[in-house]
């Protein structure tokens, strides 16, 4: 059962990694991040049940970390989409040397 | 009896006073010209009574070792243990006079001298601080100390070259008179560091004192080290190859040519000879090199001086010549005779250097009043001056007298002791360099008559050759320089009494002039080891001179022969019309080599200069701009730079490339882990 979730919680975060390299939406971006988050959270989950409680207990704290992070990260993209009417990260490239 | 000097620091520091006083004026009150007048010979003067002082105490005492004070350590290294110190002889003694002494006079006269000259306060200061270090270059007790006067009197004279530098030839000729001495200053240091890794010491009583155990006669290390000091006499007494110096120096105002270009400081090399006098009798081929080079000297520069048409050319020419015999005299171990003639030269040439100051001074008034610009110093422009300038044209025909070898003024006894000791020392490995030297000197004290007589004969006699008007505006000296001019010209008659040689005070006419060898009795204590060293290794002098006849009769032959030469250049020159220098073409042929001094000036300058500006221009340009800025600095610069470059593409700026990134490293990370 352990490995079975560990399994799935692995393609889940492929799936987000993949995702944040080869998309370029930035909604799309922030979406594969709440799924690489939620696959750890699922790999707490099912380590919870072979080792003890504390797994869900910092799957919560999870939880809440990327609660903040999904309302400042929208803010983000939303005050960005105002300024430049696209949400395409090729676009956002102020930071290079 | 011991002797017990009486304020002998003072002696050193008085003219340092000076240039203090003077130095502060000139910077703060430049036309207050009644301190340095006061300030600059007065404290010379003071100097000049010590040092006679202090001279009679010595002669009242039964003096044989040098006394030595001591003041203060200056450079405590391990073995090497260098103080502060005087050192009072008899030479030194003797030095400290003849600096003082002159000096004092040459200070009067420039008071007349530079009275016109904006830069008044800050001569005198230079003047001062010459003296100063020429006092501590005659009195130090050691050879780092020695060194210290050597080369302050090296700045002073660079100073005082160039003390119209706003002319630019004149800054350059101080220029050249330096970086010719650093030449020999090169040798002087190199002598000292062979003389401290040889013998531990650098005071000069305890290296002569060590010397002759330590040094085999003849040796390599002897011989090395006094060639290199010899190097230092070259450059500093303008010898054959470092002499083109002195000539230019002649750019400075003539009172300074009279006291560091002819008097005292050129003396220095002379000096250092004789006080290192056991080391070189001890190295007899530095000895036979050091009188070669004095003969080839002053004949060379006696050859030159008979083509010049500046007075203070020929005057320096002279010097360098006689310069020349002294060098004879020390290279052949005669010590006393080299410093004897050095006595009668300071006499007799600052008399020369001075009547020719008088002359120039005349003469550029002359023409300032009708605003000519015809050159004050050319021979061809003078003529006939003795009508105007009456004191000025005996003094200097004493001095001529004198520097001719003509009985019984100075220069006869100097000059003819040192050719006569040319006879005589020819003996030992070196004989017939030796017989060389003496034909040598015998042909230059020829020409040396000649020259001078030419140099008389064009100033002061024939027709004078300035215009009407000019010739309003001759007329002598005010009485301050005249009386300079005396007072040498009573020491250029007496100066050479001091030391008669039996050869000739037994003689029945020239007699009269009691034999007396007391310069040499004086210098005896001084000279005593050299003398030794020589007496033991070459034995007995010869009598009689190469081609026969002995002391008393080259003596004779000598003095007839000056004065035949006198006369018949006298005569010669009557006959001969001489034209203004702006109506006479340059001179051709033979005259034309001499006159161009034989182009050594030039050979120099390709030989030496321009290869010097040519390796130094590559150099710089591809060596330093090239290699070190270029392809180090810069280029090194330039290499993190593109290497930046490279790395700086990584920062797109693409969210996705990073992500990409991080995602790679961690699959790394974890391939580490894991594996």
């Amino acid at each position: 059962m352990v490995t079975e979730s560990l399994i799935l919680s692995a393609i889940l975060f492929s799936i987000g990694v993949l995702g944040v390299v080869i998309r370029r939406n930035a909604i799309i971006l922030f979406m594969c991040i709440e799924l690489m988050l939620n696959a750890v959270n699922l790999a707490f989950v099912a380590f919870s049940r072979a080792v003890g409680i504390e797994g869900q207990v910092f799957v919560f704290f999870v939880m809440t970390v990327a609660a903040a992070e999904a309302a400042v990260g929208l803010a983000i993209i939303i005050s960005i989409f105002r300024h430049t009417e696209t949400v395409d990260i090729k676009n956002f490239n102020l930071l290079r040397w | 009896m011991t002797f017990e000097p009486i304020l002998p620091w003072a002696i050193v520091l008085l003219p340092l006073l000076g240039f203090a006083v003077n130095g502060a004026t000139a910077f703060l009150a430049p036309e207050r010209k009644e301190i340095p007048t006061l300030v600059g010979p007065g404290v010379l003067a003071l100097a000049f009574v010590l040092a006679v002082l202090n001279f009679v105490r010595m002669l009242g005492a039964d003096l044989h070792d040098p006394v030595i004070l001591p003041y203060w350590s200056w450079m405590p290294v391990g073995a090497l243990q260098i103080d502060v110190a005087l050192q009072f002889d008899q030479l030194s003694m003797l030095m400290a006079l003849i600096v003082t002494g002159v000096g004092s006079l040459i200070h009067v006269f420039s008071i007349g001298y530079m009275r016109e000259d904006p830069g008044y306060a800050r001569y005198f200061a230079y003047l001062n601080l010459f003296v100063f270090f020429m006092l501590v270059l005659v009195l130090a007790a050691n050879f780092p100390l020695m060194f210290v006067g050597w080369e302050g009197v090296g700045l002073c004279s660079y100073l005082l070259i160039g003390f119209w530098f706003k002319d630019r030839e004149k800054a350059d000729a101080g220029k050249k008179a330096f970086i010719v001495n650093r030449i020999g200053d090169f040798g002087f240091l190199v002598a000292m560091f062979l003389i401290f890794a040889n013998l531990g010491t650098l005071d000069f009583v305890s290296v002569f004192r060590a010397a002759p155990a330590a040094f085999t006669y003849g040796g390599t290390v002897v011989t090395a080290i006094t060639l290199f000091l010899f190097l230092g006499a070259t450059g500093k007494s303008a010898q054959i190859p470092l002499y083109v110096w002195l000539p230019d120096a002649m750019a400075g105002p003539t009172p300074v040519s009279a006291l560091i270009h002819a008097a005292t400081m050129v003396t220095a090399g002379v000096y250092l000879v004789a006080r290192a006098g056991v080391l070189f009798a001890l190295a007899p081929l530095s000895s036979t090199v050091v009188a070669g080079v004095g003969a080839a000297t002053a004949l060379l520069a006696a050859t030159i001086a008979v083509a010049q048409y500046d007075i203070k050319k020929v005057l320096a020419y002279s010097t360098v010549s006689q310069l020349g015999y002294m060098f004879i005299g020390v290279g052949l171990g005669a010590y006393a005779a080299g410093i004897f003639h050095l006595m009668t030269h300071a006499f007799f040439k600052a008399l020369l250097f001075l009547g020719s100051g008088a002359v120039i001074h005349a003469m550029h008034e002359a023409f300032h009043h009708t605003h000519s610009d015809w050159d004050p110093q050319d021979m061809r422009n003078m003529g006939g001056l003795r009508h105007y300038m009456k004191i000025t044209w005996i003094t200097m025909w004493i001095a001529t007298l004198a520097i001719a070898g003509v009985w019984p003024f100075a220069g006869f006894f100097s000059k003819d002791e040192i050719i006569w000791q040319a006879a005589a020392r020819a003996v030992g490995p070196y004989a017939g360099w030796v017989q060389a030297i003496w034909v040598v000197a015998m042909a230059a004290a020829m020409l040396t008559a000649f020259y001078m007589t030419r140099l008389m004969v064009m100033t002061f006699h024939g027709e004078n050759r300035l215009g009407a008007e000019e010739r309003k505006h001759l007329h002598e000296v005010p009485r301050v320089m005249t009386v300079p001019l005396l007072v040498l010209a009573v020491l250029s008659v007496v100066g050479g009494w001091v030391n008669v040689p039996h050869a000739v005070g037994d003689l029945p006419l020239l007699g009269w002039i009691p034999h007396s060898e007391w310069l040499h009795e004086w210098l005896h204590p001084v000279t005593a080891a050299a003398d030794r060293v020589i007496e033991e290794h070459l034995g007995a002098f010869r009598d009689a001179a190469p081609l026969g006849g002995g002391a008393s009769f080259w003596a004779v032959a000598s003095f007839l022969l000056a004065v035949a030469i006198i006369l018949l250049t006298a005569r010669a020159y009557r006959g001969v019309t001489i034209r203004p220098a702006v109506e006479s073409a340059p001179p051709t042929g033979l005259r034309g080599v001499l006159y161009n001094k034989w182009y050594v000036d030039e050979i120099y300058d390709a030989a030496v200069v321009r290869p010097i500006i040519a390796a130094s221009r590559g150099l710089w340009r591809w060596v330093d701009q090239g290699l070190i800025d270029g392809l180090l600095v810069n280029g090194a610069a330039r290499l993190f730079g593109r290497l930046g470059l490279v790395g700086a593409r990584l920062q797109s700026g693409q969210i996705n490339a990073y992500a990409f990134a991080i995602a790679v490293g961690v699959l790394i990370l974890l391939g580490f882990v894991v594996l």
